[in-house]
């Protein structure tokens, strides 16, 4: 193809197109990675030895982990084949291949009928999960920001940036939706398997609009000039003057963006089930409220970007967090503290259910289910369930769940958004800001990599990382243990706030390195 | 500026090892002799994942802000 035949210009129509074929992939690949954390409750039920609840669930964490570890890598092995045979082609495999894994996760038999092979099998699903995922965002930045004109990078592009908040609320709506649609014991059973298995058929739906779509033209120029590089990682990672820019998108802008949004949005979903034992649907509804009232902003601040810079709006969201989170989480977990509430003694309830367990005429299980009414309208459950069994002894389990008011929930809800604003501040407008920052034919390699060490590992594993620092805090009989987790955000967005704020030239409104 | 970012170099570098000796010697050592599953899959993700991420990573940015090569 001779370089006089590629257009570099896109019309509005044609990037309105482009945008909506590119975020509903990347969409449907984060609906699929987000649907395993959204369940890893009952995933660690079903998949892990379960004599120790707290332990299926922090393998389930670690396996959630593992999805963030291996992302890093499919940014390399991905993003090497984007700048060598193009951006279409490698984005269609890679939402192939995250449809197929999610469908597989929702095939996998159960720990009970094939032992360690099942947790086995999740984990290497997982692990291609994370590996599509590496592959699949800075592809679909890089394609977009091509294609758009220069100066509207940050708007067009924090249409990509929605897709990983949108699918995380969709996520928890299917969810919603298919668990409510059922009874709890079809639930437990096969029903969670549901909304892994439908994701096959977004997938397939999106790779019928993504075939149709014409290569980046800017790749498409760069190919037809046999300026595309022949060794991507050795230009990338090998190269000082690149490598430079690497270590400093990692440290300067990344690092501090992924522990914010995980804080925000992840988070904030373990801390109030985990710590504060806010009722599971209520949770959930009011994450979905603070996600749909937060998510215009990625594009208000994209927008803004445009005007005013990348750097200033990236740098105020994680300064925001340093200095706020410690307050919105104590507000938080006060909001519902049942030792500031007055309970009504005469509305207690006890009830004792004993059920004969299955396949067994002798052995029993026990469920006793106190509940606790408050004046404010809170309503706190605490079941214990034990196993009446004759040959063996097993340790009572224990659960707890508060339903707080209405008044309590908005106040959550804000709180809640309050901290997804700080999220689109520091995520709106990354993927221009990555984008601008390395040049065409090493673009998808180098921008992917810092991108999904920083979103990937820093803040991936902040869940598991800030769960460990309250159980050890609890451990130590620390008054505060539930704010604890919150110092390793909080370390890592100060950090990553000075250096970005003394090194980062922003490019946002000047250009690129090209 | 240009001497604050290079003096701050060395300020990335006591970080990185900082992180080194806190990943290894107070959450991973410590977690793999604990003898729990949990504290295991922990230690190894901490020890062998983000400890050689953050050292490895501000050794080498901490060396690059002290040669000057941020300065512009």
């Amino acid at each position: 193809m001779s370089t006089e035949n590629i257009s570099l210009k896109t019309s509005t129509k044609e990037l309105v197109s482009i945008i909506g074929a590119s975020s509903v992939g990347t969409l449907i690949e984060w609906y699929d990675f987000y649907i395993f954390g959204s369940l890893a409750t009952i995933i660690s039920t079903q998949f892990f030895p379960k004599e120790n609840p707290t332990a299926a669930f922090l393998s389930t964490l670690a396996t959630f982990a593992a999805g963030f570890v291996v992302r890093p890598f499919g940014a390399l092995f991905f993003g090497r084949l984007g700048d060598m045979i193009g951006r279409k082609y490698t984005f269609m495999i890679t939402l192939i291949l995250m449809g197929g894994a999610t469908f597989a996760i929702g095939l996998v038999p159960k720990y009970e009928t094939i032992g360690f092979a099942a947790p086995l099998i999740v984990l290497i699903l997982r692990l291609l999960q994370g590996l599509a995922l590496g592959g699949e965002y800075g592809g679909a930045a890089t394609y977009v920001a091509e294609h758009s004109p220069e100066g509207e990078r940050g708007f067009w592009t924090s249409w990509i940036q929605i897709t990983a908040t949108a699918g995380l609320f969709i996520s928890l709506g299917v969810i919603l939706i298919t668990k409510n649609s059922m009874e709890k014991a079809t639930w437990e059973d096969w029903g969670w398997r549901i909304p892994f298995l439908v994701s096959i058929i977004m997938v397939f739906v999106s790779v019928l609009i993504r075939r149709n779509m014409s290569e980046s033209p800017l790749f498409a120029k760069a190919k037809a000039e046999g300026k595309t590089s022949k060794n991507p990682l050795k230009e990338s990672f090998g190269n000082k003057l690149n490598f430079k820019f690497v270590l400093l998108a990692l440290f300067g802008a990344t690092m501090g963006q992924g522990v914010i949004w995980y804080t925000g949005q992840f988070y904030a979903q373990t801390f109030l089930l985990k710590i504060m034992n806010i009722d599971y649907d209520q949770a959930n509804t009011l994450l979905i409220i603070a996600l749909m009232m937060g998510t215009p902003f990625f594009v208000v601040f994209g927008w803004l970007s445009d005007k005013i810079g990348r750097k200033p709006i990236m740098l105020l969201g994680m300064f925001l967090g340093v200095i706020c989170y410690r307050p919105i989480y104590e507000k938080m977990y006060q909001t519902a503290n049942l030792s500031n509430k007055e309970e009504i003694m005469t509305n207690l309830k006890v009830e004792v259910k004993r059920a004969l367990l299955p396949k067994s005429t002798t052995d029993s299980l026990i469920t006793t289910t106190t509940t606790h009414v408050y004046t404010d309208g809170t309503i706190y459950k605490e079941t214990v369930k034990e196993n009446i069994s004759s040959n063996k002894e097993s340790k009572p389990e224990m659960s707890q769940s508060i339903k707080i008011n209405e008044a309590d929930k908005w106040t959550l809800i804000w709180l809640v958004f309050v901290q997804l604003i700080f999220v689109t501040m520091a995520y709106g407008p990354i993927a221009a800001f990555l984008v601008e920052l390395f040049p065409v034919k090493i673009r998808y390699t180098s921008m992917s990599l810092p991108y999904h060490i920083g979103n990937g590992v820093f803040g991936g594993l902040m869940p598991a990382i800030a769960t460990y620092l309250v159980t050890a805090s609890k451990d130590a009989n620390n008054p505060d243990f539930y704010l604890a987790g919150l110092t390793y955000p909080i370390l890592i967005a100060s950090v990553c706030f000075v250096i970005g704020l003394l090194y980062i030239r922003d490019l946002g409104v000047k250009g690129n390195r090209d | 500026m240009k001497e604050i970012k290079k003096i701050l170099g060395i300020v990335w570098m006591l970080l990185g090892l900082a992180t080194a000796y806190f990943g290894i010697f107070e959450l991973g050592i410590p977690k793999f002799s604990s003898g729990k599953q949990e504290d295991l899959v922990f230690g190894i993700i901490i020890m062998l994942v983000l400890t050689p991420i953050i050292t490895g990573g501000l050794l080498i940015f901490g060396k690059y802000a002290w040669d000057g090569e941020f300065g512009d």
